[in-house]
């Protein structure tokens, strides 16, 4: 494909949106939202572990792909995730040891997060050159970081109204999801075709 | 706490790399073996799969065709797909009836759609210079609105004869296909967009665009080599 | 373990992810295909059985090795095993059905990132025997299957008018286009959860109040 960095970024942050609308990072959107303060720096460790995996991803296919090898793909890209979070671990660990409790299981949890594994896949399955994969991982995890946020901006402000008690939990943060969702597709063919 | 079905994890004081390396190899050995083996043993069936489809496609575009062979055009001409074709060249389908007389070509064109790519195979006729049908090949467009591409029969009959000459040093096609709005098709190389699925339309007449700017000045040259089918 | 209950059986392994302990609707996990891939009924089930499918295989390899796996590498060791399986399904749905293949697109390969096959594993698999292991996540499988259904028969009838692709509604029908799009996916879920939430408090509201068996006695 040849979209340029512009149309990319536009993409995957508003009209292409990870989790809003290729469903991608469910665990930590529903799991984590309930405060800005938790969500904001997730997003930032996971758009750090996309980028890592985004660059292995790539590096890993100049080896695999002339090699005819490609169905070692799935497994070396997810050790290579699993490897980049055991390194965030270890530095959210040392830089803030706060933090490192706040965000608790979640922060391994990263390995098994669709939009990580579903950024190396992707990239793979467009062949997008180097800029283009770059492009793609970082407004992949902007784009993640942004739909954590607001979603838990909106549970942060929700928790003080008169919710149905039926609704309460899982089934409203789904709500919400949706609604938010439903707001992203107008940004919808922004940035695709002319 | 009953302990009948369950059995504790391993318990160790700080496991040598040792016993961590060999369990790691084993499982990677396991697990190597497993995915090699599966790979083989779908190699055939995959590659049958695609073959089927590939010719359904082409036929369904091509009507009359019975058989196709597959060539790749490149900047030193045209020449049947083999080991030793160079990664940039492109892809076309040359489709024959039962007498082996050449139908039609087929190529894949494709874009970036509402959600996604579209990719369309159309049926282009060396002699009119014209595109004559199209398949979409795959799409993930809007269920009931962009979808609509694939039933549409106005749309359709856009590409009954969708006009892509070449100009006459044969360099470039003399039109580029343009996707114009609803009801505003005026000239034989415009698209009339589907009203209501336009980003859908559009991708269909960017994919085509693109493939036909850069395969048929290469193609059209050399088509006469296309005509020297196997009668099958 | 709760003290005072009989030791699971092979067929209480089996049934409890079924419903009880329900992946989806239960345990709120392997969100991202949940929502990706319910557009209708018949992705739905091809995505729940190639989920079993890895679920089985990766629990009963990693519990027949489960006394052979240090506790350190034990996460990327169950990694590497449930990627293997992925990649096996991948293959054998190219070789089954192109057109499911193209459906299903990236999210076969994402069942190496569900958050169920992972927890099952380490919470599961790792701590029983082959069998009983095998059982549990068939049973999750399935459950999953069901879920994905329940979830994707709703959004295909609704957004679509059909089920399995037969139409029922007739060609006159105006879909309601929202549910098949992403949107739809998080209102289906939301919807289901709150209808077992209604029936929960009703049943609630309905039953006689019983004295708490384990709470402190009130005088």
């Amino acid at each position: 494909m040849h979209e340029t960095v512009g149309q990319i970024l536009i993409t995957t942050i508003l009209s292409g949106n990870f989790v809003l609308a290729m469903f991608l990072g469910m665990c930590p959107f529903l799991g984590v939202t309930h405060s800005v303060s938790v969500a904001f720096p997730l997003g930032l460790a996971t758009t750090f572990v996309i980028l890592m995996a985004s660059l292995c991803a790539y590096l890993l296919n100049l080896v695999l792909i002339p090699m005819h090898m490609e169905f070692l793909q799935l497994i070396c890209y997810i050790t290579v995730i699993a490897a980049a979070v055991q390194l965030v671990e270890m530095f959210v660990k040392k830089q803030s040891p706060v933090l490192f409790r706040q965000l608790g299981i979640y922060l391994p949890l990263i390995t098994t997060n669709c939009a990580v594994l579903g950024v190396a896949l992707f990239q793979t399955a467009r062949n997008y050159d180097f800029v283009q994969s770059l492009t793609f991982a970082t407004g992949g995890g902007i784009g993640f970081t942004l739909a954590l946020v607001l979603l838990a901006s909106v549970r942060e402000r929700v928790k003080l109204a008169n919710v149905p008690s039926v609704m309460m939990g899982t089934a409203l943060t789904l709500m919400l999801a949706g609604t938010l969702s439903l707001a992203f597709m107008g940004f919808a063919g922004l940035g695709g075709g002319e | 706490m009953s302990e009948q079905n369950v059995t504790a994890l391993p318990e160790s004081q700080a496991t040598s790399s040792m016993v961590m390396i060999r369990a790691l190899g084993l499982a990677a050995t396991i697990c190597g073996l497993i995915i090699v083996s599966t790979y083989q043993g779908t190699l055939k069936p995959v590659a049958a799969n695609k073959q089927i489809a590939l010719e359904r496609a082409v036929f369904k575009v091509v009507p009359g065709a019975t058989s196709m062979r597959e060539f790749v055009a490149t900047t030193a001409g045209i020449q049947l797909a083999g080991e030793n074709t160079p990664d940039n060249a492109l892809k076309f389908y040359a489709a024959y009836d039962r007498a082996g007389a050449l139908k039609g070509v087929a190529a894949e064109g494709a874009a970036n759609g509402y959600a996604g790519e579209v990719r369309v195979l159309y049926a282009y006729d060396p002699a009119r210079q014209a595109i004559t049908g199209i398949g979409v090949v795959s799409m993930h467009e809007t269920p009931g609105i962009g979808d609509k591409i694939l039933t549409d029969p106005d749309f359709l009959r856009n590409f009954n004869a969708l006009d892509v000459r070449l100009n006459s040093d044969m360099k470039a096609v003399a039109n580029a296909v343009k996707v114009v709005k609803h009801g505003t098709k005026q000239n034989p190389w415009e698209i009339d967009a589907i009203s209501g699925a336009t980003i859908t339309s559009k991708a269909v007449g960017k994919g085509i665009r693109e493939s036909t700017e850069k395969l048929l000045p290469l193609l059209l040259p050399n088509a006469d080599k296309l005509k020297k089918g196997d009668a099958k | 373990m709760i003290p005072g209950r009989n030791p699971p059986t092979n067929w209480s392994e089996f049934i409890e992810g079924l419903w009880q302990r329900n992946p989806i609707f239960v345990m709120v996990l392997g969100m991202c295909p949940t929502m990706a891939i319910t557009t209708s009924s018949i992705n739905s089930i091809s995505m729940g059985l190639a989920t079993t499918f890895v679920l089985a295989a990766s629990c009963w390899l990693i519990s027949v090795m489960r006394n052979l796996i240090p506790k350190e590498v034990r996460i990327a060791t169950y990694i590497v095993i449930i990627a293997t399986f992925v990649t096996v399904v991948d293959y054998a749905i190219q070789a089954i059905s192109l057109g499911l293949y193209e459906a299903l697109g990236a999210y076969i390969k994402l069942i190496v990132a569900n958050c169920l096959v992972l927890g099952r594993a380490e919470a599961h698999a790792a701590r029983n025997k082959p069998v009983a292991a095998t059982l549990n996540a068939t049973g999750m499988g399935l459950g999953f299957t069901l879920g994905l259904f329940m979830i994707g028969a709703v959004r295909e009838l609704l957004g679509a008018g059909k089920l399995f692709g037969v139409s029922l509604f007739g060609p006159d029908y105006q879909p309601w286009v929202v549910m098949i799009l992403p949107p739809g996916g998080f209102f289906v879920m939301g919807g289901w959860l709150m209808l077992f939430a209604i029936v929960r408090s009703r049943k609630a509201k309905s039953a006689p109040p019983t004295v708490a068996v384990t709470g402190a006695q009130n005088a």
